[in-house]
């Protein structure tokens, strides 16, 4: 089985299971933040304004803000969105990319072309503008930087699945569930979906990736998380701290971004190389 | 080959009009009513009504979009709500600021990417190579904001080896304005490229060819220097080429954090002061860029790689 031998061979690397222990802390960390137990609330003043990072109180670990609002809380608050986002537009994205990938592959023909067509036309916008456009015209705030990076980002997963399923749709045993009588829905759903959907799982470190550094970039452009300490709200105002030193805030957003990419992204590589039976 | 670059010529036609409708629906059925916001608060009906007459907003939506497509096909965007210029003008008088960054930028960041990927190619397996790797992902993994930050604030403001920021109009005084911006750029993109061109030459060297060149008793350099070399060009190539047309674009945050006028500076300014048409015109004109793209990047393909044209 797939799966049992993956998981045996990501839990033999033991660069993949610090970044792993790393990933779940970020989530751990959110998740705490969401139920209001850590860091609340982010917006209560700790200390004077400006203040220096100091090992007195958890709450100085970072210094302050301008307000003398906890850094330290804000990047914690910052972990929570980045994770809600990466997790929402998930959500959003993977059904969208499996739903047109799978119909894509499987019926092929018209469908097919039309289902090319329209994620080659969406894919050729860049990007960056669409998710600017999308965020732009829908009012800033966090609903529109769900949408945004969600509906933008299913693309390469649908052309992945299409191309798995194009190749499994060949295979004997669906051609044995076929004759059997099965039907299309539960050919693909039961039958196909099952031997593609590591893909899907592949696709998820990628996902949350982009969703984090797109999120980033739109609240720091003014388009995104309004009113919460998001990481790129935080660079945003670091970026007229630094002529008065004070580099605490950027450090601190820069940090937890950081380790968080770098830990998806070793993940993301080890997880491809444990399910990807040509490196064996 | 003639047939095969015909059809693919016509294939963006449709590709065309997708945008085109994707864009507009985003703009003029998602986006709403932009006279609200250029008149603020206490418009009165008859102000509205007038300016969307003049916008040509009352129209019905399919003369709304045959006008746009109109716009498309004679580069003739209208002009901005705020600055009131011909956007055409102002696409055009950017395009000189982001080239002057882009062609250096991308010129070095290509040039040592591939240097860099070819030496530690050679040594794969080694700790050279190792390194390199780790190097790369660290540098990927640094959010781009932090480079421009930290750059602007220790090379420009501490250090004082650069201007802050800024742009002259006269060529060489604007030189020393773009390489700081210029070297930013080099340090944020050559960890995803060495990365990428490392994995398309080593890609090259488990295939079947290699084996055989080796089994006859060729020396490892030989094949790595005329086989391997040769076919991971094709890759390399082709993802060199397909960035090109987004040069024009430039670079958003480097040009507005350095006050460098070009593409992505004016798309910022336009983000800020809710420019709808001058958003909506780099949005068409990007796209269509991005199609150029890859229609030249498919037309290389079949001269690199002569298996294309059989399709």
């Amino acid at each position: 089985m797939i799966w049992k031998e993956a998981i045996r061979r990501i839990l033999k690397d033991r660069l993949a299971v610090i970044c792993l222990s790393i990933i779940c802390l970020y989530a751990f960390t959110a998740a705490l933040a969401k139920l209001g137990l850590v860091a609340t609330p982010w917006d209560s003043v700790v200390g004077g304004n400006y203040q220096r990072p100091s090992s007195d109180s958890i709450s100085l670990w970072f210094g302050t803000d301008l307000f003398g609002r906890s850094v330290f809380y804000k990047m914690i608050h910052g972990t929570r969105i980045a994770m809600s986002v990466g997790l929402i537009t998930s959500l959003i994205s993977i059904p969208i990319g499996v739903f047109f990938g799978a119909v894509a592959g499987y019926f092929g023909g018209v469908i097919d072309e039309i289902v090319v067509w329209f994620y080659t036309t969406l894919s050729s916008i860049p990007n960056i503008m669409l998710l600017i456009a999308i965020a732009y015209v829908m009012g800033r705030g966090i609903t529109s930087v769900y949408v945004a990076i969600g509906v933008t980002s299913w693309v390469g997963l649908a052309r992945v699945i299409r191309g798995e399923v194009m190749k499994h749709k060949e295979r004997d045993y669906v051609l044995a569930a076929s004759s059997l009588g099965a039907t299309h829905f539960s050919m693909i759903m039961k039958h196909i979906m099952p031997n593609v959907f590591h893909q899907v799982i592949l696709n998820l470190s990628l996902q949350f990736q982009t969703a984090i550094r797109s999120e980033v970039i739109l609240s720091y452009l003014g388009l995104g998380v309004h009113g919460q300490p998001s990481w790129g709200i935080m660079i945003d105002d670091a970026r007229l701290e630094l002529s008065r030193h004070v580099w605490w805030q950027l450090a601190g957003a820069t940090l937890s971004m950081f380790f968080l990419i770098l830990a998806f992204n070793v993940f993301g590589e080890s997880l491809r190389d444990a399910l990807d039976p040509k490196v064996k | 080959m003639f047939v095969y670059l015909l059809r693919r010529l016509l294939y963006t036609i449709p590709i065309l009009l997708g945008v085109s409708l994707i864009v507009f629906v985003l703009f003029h059925m998602v986006g709403g009513d932009p006279t609200y916001q250029m008149l603020g608060k206490h418009a009165n009906p008859e102000q509205v009504q007038t300016l969307r007459h003049e916008l040509g907003l009352d129209q019905p939506l399919t003369t709304q979009f045959f006008f746009y497509l109109k716009q498309v096909v004679t580069f003739d965007y209208g002009r901005s709500y705020s600055t009131k210029q011909p956007i055409s003008d102002m696409i055009l008088n950017g395009i000189g600021p982001s080239l002057t960054l882009a062609i250096p930028a991308f010129f070095l960041t290509t040039v040592f990417a591939i240097l860099i990927s070819l030496f530690v190619a050679y040594f794969r397996g080694t700790w050279i190579d190792k390194g390199v790797v780790v190097l790369c992902v660290v540098g990927m993994s640094i959010p781009s904001l932090a480079y421009i930050l930290f750059g602007q604030h220790i090379l420009a403001y501490r250090w004082g080896l650069f201007p802050i920021s800024g742009y002259e109009i006269d060529f060489p005084d604007r030189l020393q304005y773009i390489v700081m911006p210029a070297l930013i750029w080099v340090m944020v993109s050559l960890g995803m490229d060495v990365r990428f061109f490392r994995n398309a030459i080593l890609d090259e060297t488990h295939q079947d060819y290699v084996r055989t060149a080796r089994s006859k008793g060729l020396s490892e350099k030989f094949i790595f220097l005329k086989h391997v070399l040769k076919n991971s060009m094709i890759p390399i190539v082709t993802y060199v080429v397909i960035e090109i047309p987004f040069l024009l674009l430039g670079a958003f945050l480097l040009e507005s954090f350095f006050g460098i006028p070009g593409l992505g500076s004016i798309t910022i300014d336009a983000i800020n002061s809710s420019d709808f048409p001058v958003l909506k015109a780099m949005t068409t004109i990007n796209s269509l860029l991005f199609i150029l793209g890859t229609l030249a990047t498919d037309i290389v393909y079949t001269w690199v790689d002569p298996r294309v044209r059989l399709k």
